[in-house]
């Protein structure tokens, strides 16, 4: 359907947003951010938030497959569109990704990892055996502190091949080190 | 040293289980230790998914802005504008009047002092005459929405009478009006130490060469990804409750307790998992305890959850330091004499800031042999946002300062810089001039592994123009030998259940900020009990639920929790043991526990479940539950300050980084960095791994970019609050890292486990300095390494100038006279002397 | 949480209808595409408006590039998004310098929001004005915003905030054309006349204009790059940005122009740079003839990321390094 011409006022107006698979009908105002809708009106705080100025990576969601900044989008702007959240990623059982990163330590404070593992999602969805240097391109946009990122490769990796079909153990430098 | 058994065999003669339960009585093993040998460890040394992982995958972890109870209201704090300013008036009428404020506090209604160290009880939770820097909280706001108290700050009219701004130590050093507290050693001088190890001069005289160097270290901030936030709910019942993003709720609840006039019992503070700390969310601050007088005052939650800038504003992380460091050595770099000065500063309130000024000075002496040392060190307040402890507190910038020295010294004298460190490593089981007792020592293996995979000894000052390899070494406490405050209480506390369904649940006040402490808790117990880690449940980080911990600070927590539930998993396994050795009637020295089972060493086909065990247990002497604490061993230091630097153990880190630096520019890349770290034993090797590599990061970030940067002229302004201007290294500058792991047990460490969340951070910074000497023959004896300075070495050195950029004076600074205290080798008893007797304070300072 | 203020959100389908709806708000209306300038601006209070006029859902911004091979020049409609320029295949391939600009802006995140119209119309940005209203009001604000005083150059008259646009110095050094819809009528203008040296008034376009297409000339005959300099290898703005074109003759240097990014308030045309490699081979003498005069008139302020001098110095580097890159290319082919 072409989209309508829409006024939206500073009230609070009913939306259809289409999130995780599941179309939820709910109210609010026009100047909120599909950040703020998603963690205060749908309850879905997975989305995290660092700086709600786009510099930091961390309430990366999908729109449409596509890794954004849920800070800078308006949600009345997502109608019509699936987004995509980490609640959304394990069914009951975890995403590859997921598995990868709880196995590897990628999420240490775990504050930054739903951005991550959707920025790595998208990737994946675009280059099912990404090279390192893709990965680090890819992920150039989430900020974390804690990791160094170096386990949040090796975990994108290893989510990739499993999501390959291959079976692929993580190296053992990767969990015990050199010595 | 424990010979065959690594050191393990010694614990039970060891601190932990020497120690008396007071409530039981002595205990008396009857049971054999849970482990011997390093072959028969099932959990510890094995990779395991930490206790949260699944957690924090899936967005199911709640941190505290998560939080929401029904009828919230928000909070935000008006703050400063005014790096120095007293307050005239203020006047809350119009805010008041706007719709859907609830209540708006300012000074006046909370006028009692915290502060986190008893000797710096210097802040206020809304200023209540004086604004000290640019964001200092005036007064808070609750309403129905975060919009509607944003709007309200906008309505509360200060009237400020501006005062004259310090915005250096230097001028802080210059100005004895205003000051900006009223108390201190001298003048705007927050602190003065002077601690004296041995005659230096003498030292110095007898030292076949002497080197003289200024450093300076900019301050950077912590940068946790998750906003600091805090959520309270009051009770009418007269109960307080306050969730936070906390590293130490003991010492939050404490001080809620006195700012709040309330019985510690009537106050619950929760620690919620932390999305980041590195030690930013170790001071009890000024939010938290707004918005739990708001609660108090509306009957309803309160939540406030700071702006990125904000963050900033709270800050207490690491002190620009500035340093002067004279060491004599002999030829062969044997260190005779060291006299290290440093001037730290401050920000505008102590928070840590005593035990970090301190530590710039502690831990000098356990790398390599110092005979004798000279500490002189100063901390001045400034109208910045106050300073604190950050990822190595206080140690980083002399550390920094220590090892480029060094690798100029090997430079000196013709050596090769790890050839020199190898030479004069301080010796395990030994105490150094200050006073502190080094255990296990690795740092001997750390530097072999570190020069073997970087290829040293082929590349060190034979790569090309422009390429560079450079080392530095570091140690780091585990865990500060004496708590915040004086007690003799134990630092950790664990309770430990037995469900007769065969599961355990372990209580500890401990705080996980990422670096996996819940899981240490379930690790130990599953390894000492032999029950499989996910049938261990942790509860944690709970004033109310679970003993004291005191926080996720000083690298204290595998350790010291380590210990106290080694402790109480033990004394639930002697229980249960007891009933079972009965039951199947065999001897309880041949009782195995393992793989949920209870069995006999000699025929493990003759067992019981773990949760027929328990039943066992049970019905004979009722619920099976114990209790494991840790106090640390007493330090052989006796002298005013000796409190800061003791530890039960120390890690040591060696690490060789290489860089390629650009000449045109100065632009420094750093590929790659070789590190190796003993960490006396593994719990989990994987979350070791990660502690390291992101180490390594944090440090890479101050090495080449991060810096708290004010604008000196313009109301010491910070220059940047934002994630985008302060620098955080992306995934585009972080290098490749080789981390190899030493584990040589210390007799003081769970299994011999020893800290790894901060020392890996401390060699970075000098081994990059030391790279871009290797690489382009100049020195920047300032951190950050940025283009700039690299450039203008490079200049200066085309030009036949020193090749160096850094600092060129330090200034006079008024110090007291120098507590004298002989070094042990020269007949010392580790007890101080000094001219004339301290009026202030007769105790000894002790802080983390 | 830092929040958006209250404001009226529009999602028109056409320019007409979005030309309207403007002219319907006054100054107290904005446009916005991708959001990731004009929404962290608002949150910080920079700006203000009451009315938002979506520009995603209008049909004429999202069309289809058509890319010229040859002498077929190339139209680009503004609302496509940054990752798309950055990753079209044929756009790398005869347009390298716009590509490559594309994918050096920000993140890969922004890239996905952010528009070619938006980066050309980057506000311009400055470490004193890029901030929260609460810290503004610390320094009594600027002239840019709420204040009287630049502070940068507190007896300027003038805004010195600076042109941070990665596409707006590829732009004036490819000589493209902006096409821009107003309430009248249609106009073409230059991209060097697109921007004024004014840190306030930065762009020529009146407000209710909308910039709908930009057009690049025919690929034939010539080259260009693109060098940024910033600290990180994401997330940041240029601290300096070189945009180098040169038309060749053979082996000689036919026509060049060399912009300057992020040094003033507009993208900075250094024609004296240019002089200097015309007609030359861009040998090694011409190459640094040229970094020389780019050098002299580079005057960075203390407004962003790194030490002006630093940055004035990096100019002689980086105009050498685009030049040098160009020179390598033109003897590969």
């Amino acid at each position: 359907m072409a989209p309508r011409t829409r006024s939206k006022t500073a009230e609070r107006t009913t939306f259809a947003l289409d999130v995780n698979g599941e179309r939820t009908e709910l109210a609010f105002a026009p100047h909120k951010t599909l950040l703020e809708v998603l963690r205060e009106d749908l309850g879905l705080t997975g989305t995290k938030h660092g700086c709600e100025l786009g510099e930091c990576g961390t309430c990366t969601v999908l729109v449409d497959g596509q890794p954004v900044l849920s800070c800078l989008v308006l949600a009345a702007s997502c109608i019509g569109k699936q987004i995509r959240t980490v609640e959304g990623m394990a069914g009951a059982e975890l995403h590859p990704l997921q598995r990868a990163f709880a196995d590897l330590g990628a999420a240490q404070c775990g504050y930054c990892t739903p951005g991550f593992l959707l920025a790595a999602e998208a990737l994946l969805a675009k280059h099912p055996k990404p090279t390192r240097e893709q990965i680090k391109s890819a992920l150039a946009g989430n900020l974390c502190r804690c990791t160094g990122y170096l386990k949040i490769y090796e975990a994108v990796e290893l989510a990739a091949a499993w999501m390959r079909g291959e079976d692929q153990d993580p190296e053992r430098e990767t969990l015990y080190g050199r010595r | 040293m424990a010979g065959g058994n690594g050191g393990r065999r010694d614990r039970r003669d060891g601190p932990t289980d020497r120690r008396t339960d007071r409530r039981r009585g002595p205990i008396v093993p009857t049971v054999g230790p849970a482990v011997t040998r390093p072959e028969d460890l099932r959990v510890v040394g094995k990779t395991q998914r930490k206790v949260d992982a699944v957690d924090k995958v899936t967005g199911r972890t709640r941190f505290a802005d998560d939080l929401s109870l029904p009828r919230m209201l928000a909070c935000r704090l008006l703050r400063s504008p005014h790096p120095h300013a007293r307050i005239v008036a203020i006047d809350t009428s119009r805010a008041q009047a706007l719709d859907g404020v609830r209540a708006i506090i300012t000074g006046k209604d909370l006028p009692i002092p915290f502060g986190i160290l008893p000797v710096s009880q210097d802040e206020h939770a809304l200023c209540p005459d004086r604004v000290r820097f640019v964001g200092d909280p005036v007064a808070a706001v609750a309403a129905v929405s975060e919009e509607i108290a944003t709007a309200a700050l906008d309505l509360i009219d200060v009237t400020y009478e501006p005062l004259e701004e310090i915005g250096s130590p230097e001028k802080a050093i210059a100005t004895s009006d205003p000051l900006i507290h009223d108390y201190g050693d001298a003048g705007n001088l927050h602190k003065l130490i002077n601690l004296e190890f041995g005659d230096v001069e003498e030292g110095f005289a007898a030292s076949e060469h002497v080197r003289e160097d200024l450093f300076f270290y900019e301050g950077n901030t912590h940068l946790p990804m998750e906003q600091h936030a805090a959520v309270a709910d009051w009770s009418p019942a007269g109960k307080l409750t306050l969730w936070s993003s906390t590293q130490t709720p003991h010492y939050v609840h404490r001080a809620l307790a006195k700012v709040l006039e309330l019985p510690p019992a009537r106050i619950r503070v929760i620690a919620c998992p932390n999305g980041g700390g590195f030690g930013g969310k170790s001071d009890p601050f000024n939010h938290e305890l707004a918005v739990a007088k708001l609660a108090m005052l509306t009957g309803r939650p309160v939540k406030v959850t700071l702006t990125r800038e904000e963050v900033f504003y709270c800050h207490r992380g690491r002190h620009p330091v500035l340093m002067a460091i004279k060491t004599g050595v002999m030829k062969d770099g044997r260190i005779r004499a060291m006299h290290f000065k440093t001037l730290l500063d401050g920000g505008g309130y102590g928070s840590y800031g005593v035990a970090s000024t301190y530590y710039t000075g502690a831990l000098q002496t356990v790398t390599y042999h110092v005979e004798r040392y000279k500490f002189q060190g100063a901390r001045a307040f400034t109208n910045k946002p106050p300073c604190g402890p950050k990822r190595g507190h206080g140690t980083p910038q002399p550390r920094f300062g220590l090892e480029v020295q060094i690798d100029k010294i090997a430079d000196d004298l013709g050596m090769d810089p790890a050839e020199l460190r190898l030479r004069h490593l301080v010796p395990p089981h030994t105490v150094t001039a200050n006073y502190l007792r080094i255990g296990s020592m690795g740092l001997g293996p750390c530097i072999a592994k570190v020069t073997e995979a970087a290829r040293w000894g082929e590349r060190f000052r034979k790569l090309p123009y422009g390429r560079g390899i450079g080392l530095a070494c570091s140690s780091y406490i585990s865990g500060a030998g004496l708590p915040i405050y004086w007690n003799n209480m134990p630092h950790s506390g664990v309770q430990l259940k037995c469900d007769r369904g065969g599961g355990i649940t372990v209580f500890c006040g401990s705080t996980d900020i990422g670096q996996g402490s819940d899981s240490v808790l379930a690790y130990v117990a599953a390894e000492v009990l032999g029950v499989p880690v996910g049938e261990i449940a942790v509860v944690t980080a709970d004033t109310e639920l679970t003993p004291v911990d005191l926080g996720s600070y000083s690298s204290r927590v595998t350790l010291m929790t380590g210990n106290a539930t080694l402790q109480a998993a033990e004394r639930a396994r002697e229980i249960i043991a007891r009933h079972v050795a009965r039951k199947l009637e065999i001897p309880i020295e041949r009782m195995v526990f393992a793989d949920g089972r209870i069995f006999d060493a000699e025929n493990p086909d003759s067992g019981i479940t773990f949760a027929e065990g328990v039943q066992l247990a049970e019905a004979a002497e009722g619920t099976v539950s114990t209790v494991g604490s840790y106090t640390p061993p007493r330090s052989p230091g006796r002298y005013r300050g000796a409190g800061v630097g003791p530890s039960p153990a120390y890690s040591y880190s060696a690490a060789v980084a290489e860089v390629e630096v650009d000449p045109a520019s100065g632009i420094v890349r750093v590929p790659k960095i070789w590190v190796a770290h003993d960490v006396g034993q593994c719990i989990n090797p994987t979350a070791v791994v990660g502690q390291v590599e992101g180490s390594i990061y944090m440090g890479l970030g101050e090495a080449l970019m991060e810096e708290m940067a004010y604008r000196e002229n313009r109301r010491v302004v910070h220059k940047i609050p934002s994630l985008l201007e302060y620098k955080s290294p992306t995934t585009l500058e972080m290098c490749d890292v080789e981390t190899y792991l030493i584990e040589d047990p210390d007799p003081n460490g769970p299994f011999g486990a020893k800290e790894v969340g901060q020392g890996p951070l401390l060699p970075v910074m000098p081994a990059v300095a030391n790279a871009i000497y290797d690489a382009v023959g100049v020195r920047v004896d300032e951190v950050p390494l940025s283009p700039e300075k690299v450039l203008k070495a490079l200049q200066d050195k085309a030009r036949g100038k020193e090749g160096r950029y850094g600092p060129t004076r330090f200034p006079e600074i008024p110090w007291p006279e120098p507590t004298v205290v002989a070094p042990p080798w020269e007949g010392g008893d580790g007890k101080g002397a000094r001219p004339a007797a301290p009026t202030a304070s007769a105790a000894p300072e002790r802080q983390h | 949480m830092l929040r958006l203020p209250a404001f009226t959100y529009l999602e028109p389908t056409t320019l007409k209808q979005a030309l309207r709806m403007k002219g319907d708000a006054g100054p107290d209306g904005a446009y916005v595409a991708g959001g990731t300038d004009l929404y962290p601006n608002m949150k910080r209070r920079q700006q203000t408006p009451r009315t938002v006029i979506s520009l995603a859902g209008i049909k004429a911004l999202g069309r289809r590039p058509t890319i010229g091979t040859g002498d077929t020049p190339t139209t680009l409609a503004a609302g496509i998004t940054l990752t798309a320029l950055a990753e079209h295949r044929k756009l790398q391939q005869h347009y390298p310098a716009v590509a490559r600009a594309a994918e050096l802006i920000s993140t890969p995140l922004l890239r996905n929001m952010g528009t070619l119209g938006g980066n050309l119309c980057l506000d311009t940005r400055c470490n004193y004005y890029d901030q929260s209203f609460e810290w503004r009001k610390a320094i009594d604000f600027c002239m840019k915003k709420n204040g009287a005083i630049c502070w940068v150059a507190p007896s300027s008259p003038r805004c010195w905030a600076v042109q941070s646009s990665d596409l707006a110095p590829v732009a004036v050094a490819l000589g493209a054309e902006f096409v821009l819809a107003g309430p009248e009528d249609e106009r073409v203008v230059p991209a060097a006349g697109f921007y004024h040296n004014d840190g306030i008034n930065y762009l020529t376009k009146q407000p209710d204009e909308i910039l709908t297409a930009v057009r690049f000339p025919a690929p034939n005959g010539w080259d260009a790059t693109y060098w940024k300099l910033r600290r990180r290898g994401s997330f940041d703005f240029p601290v300096l940005g070189v945009a180098a074109w040169v038309s060749w003759d053979g082996d000689v240097v036919q026509d060049a122009r060399i912009v300057l990014g992020a040094v003033a308030s507009y993208p900075q045309e250094i024609p004296e740079a240019a002089q200097a490699i015309v007609g030359t081979r861009l040998d090694d003498d011409a190459v640094g003839a040229a970094a020389a005069a780019a050098f002299r008139p580079s005057k960075p302020m203390d407004n962003t990321d790194f030490g002006l001098a630093w940055r004035k110095e990096m100019t002689r580097n980086y105009v050498a390094g685009a030049l040098a890159e160009l020179r390598d290319r033109h003897a590969r082919r």
